[in-house]
Formats: C-alpha cells, sequence, structure tokens
C-alpha cells in the first residue's frame, strides 16, 4: 500500500491507542503518531470523532476509523499481504472476537475500579477484577497466545493492559502474577515480539501518570 | 454433509432476532430451542458457560455467542446476500455503528422507561438524534442503502422493540415529529420481508412488558 497516508491519533497511556500500535507494527506500516492532550483535544480529533471524541482515531488517506477493536480489524483487511491478525477459520474467528469483546465489556470497567474506589468497594472491585482476569487465563490455558499458536486480534485486545497491570497492583495491593501465573507468562511471551515490546510504555511511567491524575481528582 | 445448526432463544429477545434475520437472509434452516431463561438448561451453560445468555448459535457442535459475533459469524460461513459491507472501510463504519447502536442507544433507552428523569430522557434522545442525523446524511432507504445490513440489523430494537415498550411504559419520548427519518426506516424495516418473517408477535411483547413495568 505504497503511497498512502496513515495518522493516528493518540494518547500514550491509552491500553486501546496501543491495540492499534500494535496491529500498526506487525504489519510493518508507517504512520504519523500524533499525540493528543486529552483535557484539550485537538479540533481534528473532534473533526475525526465527533460522537466520541476519544483516541485512538485511525485517518487512513483521510478517512476515519473509529473504536479500536474495529480498526484493527480495518488494518488486518486493508493491510492483508502479510501477518494476518484475524484467525483464517471463520469459526476461530468468531471466538477471537467474542474474547476481544469480552476483555472490551468486562476488564476497562473492573480495572478502573480497582483504583479509583477505596475501602470495602475496593476490596470487592479487586476480587471482581481477578475473577475476569481469571476466565481470560483459563481460555489461554496451555496454548501459546489466545486462539493458539499464532499471535492475533484477542492477545492485542488484552496484552495492552499489561502496561497497567503494576498500577493496578500499587494501587489495589495485590498481585497479579501470584492469582494468574498463566496469564503473566502469556504476557511475557506476547512481549517477546517487538510490537508489543516497542508499544507498550515502561509500566512505572503509566504508574506515575495515573498518581498524579488521582492526586488531581483527590482519590 | 448436512450442516447443523441450532439456535438457543427466547422469542421475545431482541438480540436473539439479530440472529434470526441474519440466518433468514442466508435461508440457513436452523433448530430453534426456546429456553426458560429463570431455569437456565444445562446445554446453554454448557455452550455459553461466560455469559449464559442467549442467543448462541451451535454449528456443527460449535458454539458461538454474542449476537454481533453471530451475525459477523454468519455472514463468513455462509455466501448470498451480503450483511456485511466488502471495502473494509465501509465495513468499520458498519461495524461502528452496530457498536454505537449496543454501547450508547439500547442502553440510554433502558435508562430512559419505563419511567426515567429528565436526566435519562436527553440522553436517550441525543444518542437517538446522532443516528436520526445519519439516516439523513445518508439518505438512503436503509443503514445498509436498499438492502438491510450489519447496521439495520443491530437497530433492530429501535425499529420494533421501542415502540412496543413506549406504549407498555405509556410514555412516548421518541415521536414521528422529533425522528421523521427513523419513523420511516422503522416501518419500512419491520415490514422487509426476511425481518417480517421472524419478528415476535406485537402483542406478546407488549404483555412482556406491560408485567414487567408493573402495568398489566
Amino acid at each position: 500500500m505504497a503511497g498512502s497516508e496513515v495518522v493516528l491519533l493518540d494518547f500514550w497511556a491509552s491500553m486501546f491507542s496501543m491495540r492499534v500500535k500494535i496491529a500498526l507494527a506487525e504489519k510493518g506500516i508507517e504512520y504519523e503518531c500524533k499525540e493528543e492532550d486529552l483535557g484539550n483535544k485537538s479540533s481534528l480529533l473532534l473533526e475525526m470523532n465527533p460522537i466520541h471524541k476519544k483516541v485512538p482515531v485511525l485517518i487512513h488517506n483521510g478517512k476515519p476509523v473509529n473504536e479500536s477493536g474495529i480498526i484493527v480489524q480495518y488494518i488486518d483487511e486493508t493491510w492483508n499481504e502479510k501477518s494476518p491478525l484475524m484467525p483464517s477459520d471463520p469459526y476461530v474467528r468468531a471466538q477471537a472476537r467474542f474474547w476481544a469483546d469480552y476483555v472490551d465489556k468486562k476488564v476497562y470497567d473492573a480495572s478502573k475500579r480497582t483504583w479509583t474506589l477505596k475501602g470495602e468497594e475496593q476490596e470487592k472491585a479487586k476480587k471482581e477484577f481477578i475473577e475476569i482476569l481469571k476466565v481470560l487465563e483459563g481460555q489461554i490455558g496451555e496454548k501459546t497466545y489466545f486462539m493458539g499458536e499464532s499471535f492475533g486480534y484477542a492477545d492485542i485486545a488484552l496484552v495492552t493492559f499489561y502496561s497497567w497491570f503494576y498500577t493496578f497492583e500499587t494501587f489495589g495491593n495485590i498481585s497479579i502474577e501470584k492469582e494468574c501465573p498463566k496469564l503473566i507468562a502469556w504476557a511475557k511471551r506476547c512481549m517477546q515480539r517487538d510490537s508489543v515490546s516497542k508499544t507498550l510504555p515502561d509500566s512505572r511511567k503509566i504508574y506515575e501518570v495515573v498518581m498524579e491524575f488521582s492526586r488531581k481528582l483527590g482519590l | 454433509m448436512a450442516d447443523e445448526v441450532k439456535l438457543y432463544a427466547v422469542a421475545g429477545s431482541p438480540f436473539v432476532c439479530r440472529a434470526k434475520i441474519a440466518l433468514n437472509i442466508k435461508g440457513i434452516k436452523y433448530e430453534n430451542l426456546e429456553q426458560d431463561l429463570r431455569n437456565k438448561s444445562a446445554e446453554l451453560i454448557k455452550y455459553n458457560p461466560v455469559h449464559k445468555k442467549v442467543p448462541v448459535l451451535v454449528h456443527n457442535g460449535n458454539a458461538i455467542s454474542e449476537s454481533l459475533v453471530i451475525v459477523e459469524y454468519i455472514d463468513d460461513v455462509w455466501k448470498g446476500v451480503p450483511i456485511l459491507p466488502q471495502d473494509p472501510y465501509e465495513k468499520a463504519v458498519a461495524r461502528f455503528w452496530a457498536k454505537f447502536i449496543d454501547d450508547k442507544c439500547i442502553p440510554a433507552i433502558f435508562k430512559a422507561f419505563p419511567q426515567g428523569n429528565e436526566q435519562t430522557d436527553a440522553e436517550a434522545l441525543e444518542q437517538l438524534q446522532i443516528l436520526e442525523n445519519e439516516l439523513k446524511v445518508k439518505g438512503t432507504k436503509f443503514f445498509g442503502g436498499d438492502n438491510i445490513n450489519l447496521v439495520d440489523i443491530a437497530a433492530g430494537f429501535i425499529a420494533y422493540w421501542l415502540g412496543v415498550i413506549q406504549e407498555a411504559a405509556g410514555k412516548e419520548l421518541v415521536t414521528k415529529e422529533k425522528f421523521p427519518k427513523l419513523t420511516v426506516w422503522a416501518d419500512d424495516f419491520v415490514n422487509f420481508e426476511v425481518v417480517k418473517e421472524v419478528l415476535p408477535p406485537r402483542e406478546n411483547l407488549l404483555g412482556f412488558f406491560k408485567k414487567r413495568f408493573g402495568k398489566a
């Protein structure tokens, strides 16, 4: 796809933006990364994602694609000559979509509650969060990746949260490795891929920015 | 080898209806297995252990859950009339609108009925206005053009269930005057052959919601 223009509207700490960056890296696509200040959104962002006003937004030849999971599938379908991100079998593909959907519906909200709540509510949130991670860990099982031997869509959906684990663990006083060792093993396998290790920010940097954010909010 | 297709269903569910419409578009014969959600069958739990919900499509023993995942699966497996656009960009746009309907429109409607308040009403109206505008901009009969596509199927709740909910609650939030495009679209959708054939009877739905809202 030579000569095509690819722009990503990004926020470095967003696990959703990270998904897109991993997909672009897997495909070897060159792109311009525009960092957004979420407290002062650019007019480009508001124009390209008027309904949700969120990152990530992929702008391909001037046309916006929104929602990280949808963007990843778009990237896979458009740059389809190498490194497939979706399984080729329709049933396995449906499973990948199911699990990415599960991550979307469950992981973000549950994880957010582990660092925004206090006391008994936080204890409940921690338990729920670990239960959700255990379901995901159970699905990976003894496999290399979610769907088997090939790294893909479902792995991309979840692995970006790995950069936030240190934050959840520190705020929540939990050890995800202790509770879900196989999940951590899977995450480390994913981190052996350049696309993942070069995309995920340092966990401590995420923690620092979340600390500052929660301080500002008086949490 | 003949395909074995089973659908774990509840007749009144708008999410189950999405799967039925998709199967009907492709002309697939399937066995409809009506479920009692207050007393979930061992089979339902076996095929959808994570959510324990309907619809679940079981195709030659393989179970698929989540209505939009099921619809995409049906489109992937069975050729014929397409449910999603072929072009990757158009596909991404269709998926965006289907997700918008699920993430924003439907939850907002459930919050606004049977009673709601000023805030919930405003939220529901705001999300539906976005859909109304999209129809206006597109200028076509359906979100899919001349034929229904993934977005129309996802929005079936708005075309059919919303009217029943409004009547059962005795509260009209979405009117023809405020939403002229959606009103015409809804009428076209429920009368579209492959949809009409699978919609649950309106009286049954009305009875169900009246009871649920304590107005029976």
